[in-house]
């Protein structure tokens, strides 16, 4: 059974820090499809569209019949564990360092044989379920899992490099007054995680409901922040950077108006200063301290999550300066997940459908309970992925993009 | 003559006989903007991003660009600024004529009053009852009101807010169209956000000092600080906003110059 | 299927061995210029007249055999590259034997040669194969000892074999090492050494693994005609096999391609294993060992465990095994692996092998066994090899 992974000590403050290295990052262009799976927590593999012969290692024909219609399909994640091995040397620093490493072979009720990453939970020669995960250089891997979940199974050590668990860790919610933020911290207060600082834009303003809260939990730590001032996140960055682990951009500016259809570019401004150059100060102020604390012992800087919307994918002409300062952000949000791929950070970008609060009061149903899409952040931490769809809502117009996309330009624009 | 008048000025300045007082809020970017309802448009705050600090985006010069709106921080309300004074001749802050920007100053302390009742409201009563200590408010003078609301530490002290709004100390709808009729005033200021009380939206008509002060083609200044270094009487004040075209007001510096107490 | 052409008339001669090094600053060329020049210099052929080369390496790169051609101002008409590993000995010989008999080439050098700088080791199994690359070496990088010990942990499972079986097979080779100048390990080995060495990957221990290092290994293929009248002692080829991608639906090895093509190998040699005098296998891992004693036909499957324990592998024993040591002892030379057990059986029939030798040797079987792409090794192949007469 799995130790729960105890609370971290305090660090050595004249120990050199552990700084991040990274497991083996190269991969076929066809074994990237392994990571499109894993990026959304599914559990793919490639399937002749001919023959049906599940393939393993990825293939650009069909290993059986040489057909090149090899399709990306969810398949049958169970299989027996034939052989393993305890990793005591490797030749890789990233590995070394986490020495020992259990590896195994897994073969498949779908077929292949497969080398997975093998779960201290599970008995040799036994069944086992395969998982696609994101390691740390942010490409999939195999990890065998039992085939029943076992008491903190989540916290092995080789789970552990995959996710992004909040327990235990410090996290910033950049916008904790708004409903969502609210309801964020409070999933990560009942996740475990040690502190949450709720930054606050608006330290002016009065709500008794705001202050009972922050007082409700001695964990909280109110900070003052506003994204769209370079000074106050510097300031801010100063004074709690090297303490942030997970950083949760939750503010937002959710205005309506469109394109032609604005008086002026005010609203736009505002939407982008607050949602992409927001995103960028955040990142300049906050991310090379998380970088440099990517491997600072068991409870390092691990993630980075930016509440986009699912209108980041698909404009809605009704708030169109708001979808495209959404848009803009996705953008940004790859950029900087190219940026933190160095040092291991995931960067997980969130697309909720519409949220219950007060700027969606004429959007019919269905909308997302705030601590719905809190809820799912944290699983989403807790699972390691990077892309996370929330709600019917933003899973149903993803489904029509991949569909098609321009009846969605025409329909959300009716 | 106005040269031997001119050098005798600097004489006394320079004897600091006469002393000058800066009446300015250190523009910072967490001093706050007036807070309107959210689905309306909003002023900027002020922001400022370094241009470059003898680095490589400029190795020798240390420079930064800021951005504010016309009301943010200490500024000048020009008339064109409310709708009441939209039709006035001279009335935005580039067609104001410049010897406007000079005058002297009447400073009402209200400070105690407004230490127990934030919503304290300046009445003609009170007016009356000053001039009687003070002496009577000259033609064409400021009259500045002292509430020590500079002195409020932190945004949420200066601001003020409730559920109901901003409390913040103001004159009363009677007053202002008074001082206008029976002293022609040149202006009124405050140390607040705003030359209206936080809850003037309620009197009648709403934001009276806005209202008859700029629909007599008269000007504001707030968020003001070091009244209390002023005499009730006998200050001059310079405060010449930027040149903006067609610009309703803008952030300034205010100078003071009193006779040294 | 037809009945396969016997190898008459060509000969192996010229075993040559480039002494090993752990790290070697020189790069891949020299090694093997060094070997083609002990070739040329023992046979006494001039380099021009040497009309065919087949090359393996893992370290030449970004040149392939063309390449070194240039680089050792040779212009041969023949001209092979195989990278097959452990393989590479075997399949050199059997494409040389062909073009020689065809008429293709005169005189043929086999080389194969590596070199081994501090960080090469990591750089060429990380870089080793696609399917090695996308779905191994993620898996914490355990190079071949990785992949090895699940062969190894599922054979044992499987069939019994015990650590001190292995270590009885890797103590034997250590003692024919002891005899071998060439040998990078020059100490004795006991078992109870063996079974206190630490883990690696379990259940693969320290003396279960070779030690990377640089070296070149080379012969020459001609007709015996050219080798007759050279006065060259040489050996014949009775027989040959190779297979790739053997049993590919197996969910783990267990047995390798010569399980598909032993029956051929002694029809065509018209022997049998009977008839072996001494084997020289690929011994990367003693687990390989196992595979090959019994897919070559020595015992049943998963009787290994059992013939171990009956058997003396050392040069005076019962069965004459890895004789230079193998690679466990000498050192794995890169490609130059996959060329050792061939060298040395050419030695042993051409009686050059010293105080290796075994006596009255006239029959000897070379096997390779090369290049774990994936999880598996993908190359086979063995050859069954006859003192020629004088």
């Amino acid at each position: 059974m799995t130790d729960a992974t105890p609370k971290p000590k305090r660090k050595n403050p004249v120990a050199r820090t552990r700084l991040p290295t990274l497991p083996p990052a190269s991969r076929s262009r066809a074994a990237l499809g392994l990571a499109r799976a894993a990026a959304e927590g599914r559990f793919e593999m490639q399937a002749c569209a001919d023959c049906g012969a599940v393939q393993y290692p990825p293939r650009e024909v069909c290993g059986s019949c040489l057909s090149e219609r090899l399709d990306w399909r969810e398949v049958a994640n169970g299989g027996a564990l034939i052989a393993t091995t305890t990793l005591r040397h490797s030749n890789d620093p990233y590995f070394r360092e986490r020495l020992p490493w259990r590896v195994g072979t897994v073969k498949m009720d779908a077929g292949p044989s497969v080398v997975a990453h093998v779960h201290e939970d599970c008995h040799e020669a036994g069944r086992v379920r395969l998982a696609l995960k994101l390691d740390r250089s942010g490409q999939a891997v195999l990890h065998a899992l039992p085939a029943e979940d076992t008491p903190n199974m989540n916290d092995s050590p080789q789970l552990r490099e995959t996710h992004c668990d909040p327990k235990h860790r410090r996290v910033l919610v950049t916008d904790g007054r708004s409903t969502l933020g609210r309801a964020m911290v409070k999933a990560l207060l009942d996740a475990g995680a040690s502190t949450v600082f709720i930054g606050d834009p608006a330290t002016w303003k009065a709500d008794a409901g705001f202050d009972a809260f922050v007082a409700s939990d001695p964990r909280i730590e109110p900070v003052a922040l506003d994204v769209t001032d370079t000074d106050s996140v510097d300031r801010l960055a100063a004074s709690i950077g090297a303490k942030v682990e997970i950083l949760i951009n939750t503010a937002d500016h959710l205005r309506d108006g469109g394109v032609m259809n604005a008086r002026d570019v005010g609203l736009a401004r505002d939407a982008f200063d607050v949602n992409v150059l927001g995103l960028m100060r955040l990142a300049q102020a906050f991310g090379p301290t998380m970088c440099f604390r990517a491997a600072d012992g068991t409870h390092g800087a691990v993630a980075w999550v930016n509440l986009l919307s699912i209108h980041a994918l698909a404009a809605l002409p009704a708030r169109g300066a708001w979808s495209a300062s959404k848009a803009a952000a996705l953008s940004a949000a790859l950029t900087l997940r190219a940026e933190f791929g160095g040092a291991g950070i995931r960067v997980m970008n969130v697309f909720p459908g519409p949220i219950d609060d007060e700027w969606e009061q004429l959007t019919p149903p269905p909308k997302l309970a705030p601590s719905a899409v809190a809820a799912a952040v944290v699983r989403g931490l807790r699972d390691g992925v990077e892309d996370l769809y929330v709600g019917d809502v933003a899973e149903e117009l993803r489904a029509r993009l991949r569909d098609n996309q321009k009846a969605v330009e025409r329909e959300l624009g009716g | 003559m106005s040269t031997a008048i001119l050098a005798q000025f600097m004489a006394e300045l320079l004897s600091g006989r006469i002393r000058l007082v800066d009446l300015t809020q250190t523009l910072t970017p967490e001093f706050p903007t007036i807070v309107l309802p959210p689905e309306l448009g909003q002023a900027w705050p002020f922001r400022i991003e370094e241009i470059s600090r003898y680095d490589e985006r400029g190795p020798a010069w240390y420079w930064n660009n800021f951005s504010c709106s016309e009301h943010t921080g200490t500024h000048f309300d020009a008339p064109v600024h409310w709708v009441t004074g939209k039709d006035q001749p001279n009335n935005a802050v580039d067609s104001i004529p410049v010897d406007n920007f000079i005058a002297a100053a009447c400073v009402i302390d209200v400070s105690a009053e407004a230490a127990k009742n934030p919503d304290f409201l300046l009445t003609i009563d009170f007016v009356e009852k000053w001039e009687e200590k003070h002496g009577r408010i000259p033609e064409r003078s400021w009259v500045l009101l002292r509430t020590d609301w500079s002195k409020r530490s932190g945004a949420k002290e200066y601001l003020n807010m409730a559920e109901d709004g901003a409390h913040s100390p103001g004159p009363d709808a009677e007053v202002v169209p008074w001082l206008i009729r029976e002293r022609h005033v040149h202006g009124f200021g405050t140390e607040s956000i705003g030359t209206d009380a936080g809850q003037a939206h309620h009197l009648n008509p709403p934001y009276p000092c806005h209202y008859f002060m700029h629909g007599n083609n008269r000007y504001g200044l707030q968020c003001l600080t070091n009244l209390d270094q002023l005499p009730p009487q006998g200050a001059l004040i310079l405060a010449a906003p930027l040149k903006i075209r067609n610009g309703s007001g803008s952030p300034l510096r205010v100078l003071a110059l009193t006779p040294h107490i | 299927m037809r009945s396969r052409q016997s190898y008459d008339g060509v000969a192996a001669a010229v075993p040559f061995t480039v002494p090993y090094a752990r790290y070697s600053t020189h790069a891949a060329h020299w090694w093997l210029g060094r070997a083609l020049a002990a070739l040329i210099r023992e046979s006494g052929i001039a380099k021009a007249d040497i009309d065919g080369v087949c090359v393996s390496s893992f370290t030449l790169g970004p040149d392939t055999a063309v390449g070194l051609m240039q680089h050792l101002g040779m212009s041969p008409r023949w001209l092979d590259h195989i990278p097959m590993g452990g393989a590479s000995g075997v399949v050199a010989l059997r494409r040389a034997a062909r073009a020689v008999q065809a008429g293709d080439a005169e005189v043929i050098a086999c080389i194969a040669g590596d070199t081994n700088h501090v960080d090469s080791f990591r750089h060429t199994v990380s870089q080793f194969s696609r399917f090695a690359q996308d779905a191994v070496y993620p898996y914490g990088a355990g190079g071949p000892n990785a992949s090895f010990a699940l062969l190894t942990d599922h054979y044992m499972r499987q069939y019994g074999a015990t650590r001190e079986d292995f270590g009885k097979l890797c103590v034997a080779q250590r003692d024919n090492a002891l005899r071998n100048p060439h040998a990078l390990m020059k100490k004795p080995l006991t078992l109870a050494q063996y079974l206190d060495a630490r883990p690696i990957t379990d259940p693969i221990h320290l003396f279960d693994c070779v030690m990377p290092c640089a070296g070149a290994e080379g012969f020459l293929v001609m007709t015996e005609e050219r080798a007759r009248a050279l006065k060259l002692p040489r050996v014949r080829i009775r027989s040959t096999i190779e297979r790739h991608n053997a049993y590919p639906d197996d969910p783990i090895q267990f047995r390798g391609g010569w399980a598909m093509d032993r029956d051929a190998l002694y029809e065509h040699a018209g022997l049998s294993p009977a008839d072996v005098d001494f084997v020289e296998t690929y011994d990367d891992y003693p687990v390989i060992n196992m595979l090959q004693f019994e897919d070559l036909g020595f015992c049943a499957k998963g009787e290994a465990p059992a013939f171990v324990r009956e058997h003396d592998f050392t040069i005076d024993g019962s069965f004459p095994f890895n004789t230079s040591g193998g690679q466990l002892s000498v050192g794995q030379a890169g490609a130059a692996g996959g060329y050792l057990g061939l060298v040395q059986a050419l030695r042993q029939l051409t009686n050059v092998a010293g105080a290796m030798q075994v006596a009255d040797a006239r029959i000897g079987l070379v096997s390779g066994f090369g290049m774990i792409n994936y999880d598996r090794g993908l190359c086979s192949g063995a050859a069954l090899l006859e003192r020629g007469t004088a």
